[in-house]
């Protein structure tokens, strides 16, 4: 009995150490490790934000190609995809799938809010750095002073985003009163309602009409019926496309024909589609970049980007999908050769005076960038750039 | 003349309840099938619609006939290959396999054409608005439910004035016995399916030019909302459907009007389950028991 033990153990101890030692050979066997860099991509391309993941991709590829030209200090970047649906449940998978399984040095992913911070504590968990290209909600970084260590992001914040809304409608367009039309399942749209509200309310406005929706409604008129009674001078609607093209559309046939704003949530060609280029006349959004911005480094990626993707325009998600990448690939050359996640990180937040194609980033103790945004009127379903805002 | 404005409101969504409630209804009446499938259907036909007035370029009305047509043979299809099979089953193998149809199209539309949304050309058919001492009034919903009322109509005519309406009736009553007698049961309930999937198509191509944006999980909410309808209304009579549909449309109207939006969907469901408890047997509903 006990010799027989003794073999099984042996056998046994014999057949693991066999595996192992597979497993070794295969690692220095092939040598590819060393030479890439693995970057998961967990992003919105099915569902209600696919506009905006399927943009972030295109950017992300372009830059990529472009990178890989040369590589970063020897080593080329590889990306594995993931798509989440547009569902905070399937985001927290892929983000655990791209950690644990696929081993990769750096994520990006979502590009909204609410699929970003389903995502967040995975990356905290795992220590492997997560850029969010267009996840403007402030508590991404950051919750109650404490910041999240491996959570970055290449765009600026909602409070930005809703106080440079505010101070438009009431220096440029006049408005004394304004109406909030706000997304309550989204946490982007609540985020930039509350700093439009603050921002708005502190410089002497008042807000005479709250009103809220949930995403997928289709029907907003009794709602709009309200708002058009309440009689205000403007009305911000933070929301995304596929809501706000209905709302638009509902708004103008219910007669009201006040100047309508929203975030970056509204830049999608679908808009356009959807709430028809007569009903988009007289709204603005907030944006990250506009393509129509004189400057040369914007001016060059719109033509290599018009190259590549058959003369399509870039919108804001795909020069964020772009800028992530070159963040990355920036911080990976500072990081050194043996770049790991946990250097890689460090190299995150000491990024100063980068140049993009959507501005100047620095980024600040919060881990959120510094930097300027784009204010974008609609006429005849073209966006026209109008100014630029500094912090 | 605000609360006048909001039972406009509230009408005009109702009437699009009422069109998809009464297909939906047709189907219970005569096979005593909950087909969960019909919101799906709904979504098929409003994909069709839209390829028809994008792709092959046809005007509002062709593109109607078109998606009720493929509408129709989709739901025969659906009845044969599904449901058929289960006639003799129990009524819940039934429901659960109707549920599963449903997310089995749902999906595979998603799988054929991808998830992201489609818009409804704007000129599809004229948007005028008609004010009346300050209330407006759509065009379209006028017309939205014109078309409801035109197609209970003709049902409630197809249902109690022709051979294939008493054939119905018979199949509904007992399908044995109606056997007997010599109808088919089959190409019965198979044309109870055509028609109830065409109003579905029809409602379908109708949401897509009303709201313009139609997604493949579309049919869902409308398909649960045209469900309440059919209870609120008595499920399996037709009248009853179309009232059942207005009702609702104008309690969630009002709720909204109230400035309790985010309780719309709520509201629905509270009226299913207040329904269920006091008036089972829904508001044009006679009180028998059920052979057992």
């Amino acid at each position: 009995m006990k010799k027989k033990k003794l073999a099984g153990i042996i056998l046994s101890l014999s057949l693991g150490m066999g595996v192992l030692a597979g497993c070794g050979g295969e690692k220095s066997g092939g040598g590819e490790k060393g030479d890439t860099i693995k970057i998961g991509a967990n992003l919105e391309l099915t569902g209600g934000g696919a506009s905006y993941g399927q943009s972030i991709v295109e950017g992300m590829d372009l830059a990529l190609e472009e990178i890989n030209k040369e590589g970063v200090g020897g080593k080329k970047l590889k990306i594995v995809k993931y798509d989440n649906k547009s569902d905070a449940a399937e985001a927290t998978t892929g983000a655990i799938k791209l950690a644990s399984q696929d081993k990769v040095d750096v994520m990006i992913g979502a590009a909204t809010s609410t699929n970003t911070l389903a995502q967040v504590q995975v990356a905290n968990d795992n220590k492997v750095p997560l850029i969010t290209p267009t996840g403007t909600n402030e508590t991404i970084t950051s919750k109650d002073g404490k910041v999240n260590e491996y959570v970055f992001r290449t765009c600026f914040i909602d409070p930005f985003q809703g106080t440079v809304a505010a101070n438009f409608a009431q220096q440029e367009l006049g408005a004394k009163t304004a109406a909030i039309y706000v997304d309550s399942s989204s946490d982007y749209s609540k985020g930039l309602a509350a700093a439009f509200k603050d921002a708005f309310t502190k410089a002497g406005g008042q807000i005479v009409a709250e009103e809220a929706f949930l995403q997928k409604d289709t029907d907003f008129q009794s709602t709009l019926t309200r708002i058009k009674k309440a009689n205000p001078d403007f009305v911000f609607v933070p929301a995304f496309y596929e809501e706000v093209g209905l709302i638009l559309k509902q708004a103008r046939e219910s007669g009201i024909d006040v100047p309508v704003m929203g975030g970056d949530g509204w830049d999608s060609p679908k808009l356009i589609e959807i709430a028809g280029k007569e009903a988009l006349n007289n709204t603005f959004i907030t944006n990250h970049y506009s393509a129509g911005d004189p400057d040369k480094k914007i001016q060059d990626f719109v033509s290599a980007f018009k190259k590549k993707y058959k003369d399509k325009s870039p919108d804001a998600f795909a020069a964020l999908g772009y800028d992530t990448a070159y963040f990355i690939a920036d911080s990976i050359k500072r990081a050194g050769d043996d770049a790991t996640p946990e250097k890689i990180k460090d190299a995150l937040a000491s990024t100063k005076d980068l140049q993009l194609v959507s501005g100047n980033l620095t980024i600040d103790e919060n881990h959120n960038p510094v930097k300027s945004a784009a204010i974008l009127k609609y006429e005849n379903g073209e966006q026209v750039f109008e100014t630029k805002v500094n912090p | 003349m605000e609360f006048i404005q909001q039972l406009v409101n509230g009408i005009s969504l109702g009437s699009i309840y009422a069109l998809i409630a009464l297909g939906y209804t047709m189907v219970y009446g005569i096979v005593k099938l909950i087909n969960f499938a019909h919101g799906d259907v709904f979504m098929v036909g409003a994909f069709i619609g839209f390829y028809a007035i994008t792709f092959m370029e046809l005007s509002f009305f062709p593109a109607l006939l078109l998606a009720m047509v493929a509408c129709a043979i989709f739901g025969v299809l659906i009845e044969r290959i599904a449901y058929k099979p289960l006639r003799n089953a129990t009524r819940i193998a039934a429901l659960i396999t109707a549920i599963g149809v449903s997310l089995l199209i749902e999906n595979g539309m998603i799988q054929i054409r991808g998830a992201q949304p489609e818009a409804y050309p704007n000129n599809v058919l004229p948007a005028d608005s008609i004010d009346i001492f300050g209330v407006t009034i759509k065009s379209q919903s006028l017309m939205i439910l014109g078309v409801s009322l035109f197609l209970m109509i003709v049902l409630q005519f197809v249902v109690h004035k022709t051979k294939i309406g008493r054939a119905m009736r018979a199949v509904s009553f007992d399908a044995d016995a109606a056997k007997l007698m010599g109808i088919s049961v089959n190409n019965t309930i198979s044309a109870t399916f055509a028609i109830g999937s065409a109003l579905a198509g029809a409602a379908g191509v109708i949401f897509g030019t009303y709201y313009t944006k139609i997604e493949p999980l579309m049919g869902v909410m409308p398909g649960l909302k045209a469900f309440v309808a059919a209870v609120l209304g008595g499920i399996g009579i037709i009248p009853g459907a179309m009232v059942g549909g207005l009702l609702l449309g104008v309690v969630e109207g009002l709720v909204s009007a109230s400035g309790l939006s985010l309780w719309r969907d709520a509201a629905a469901f509270v009226v299913l389950i207040l329904i269920l408890i006091f008036m089972p047997q829904g508001l044009f509903g006679k009180n028998r028991r059920e052979k057992v």
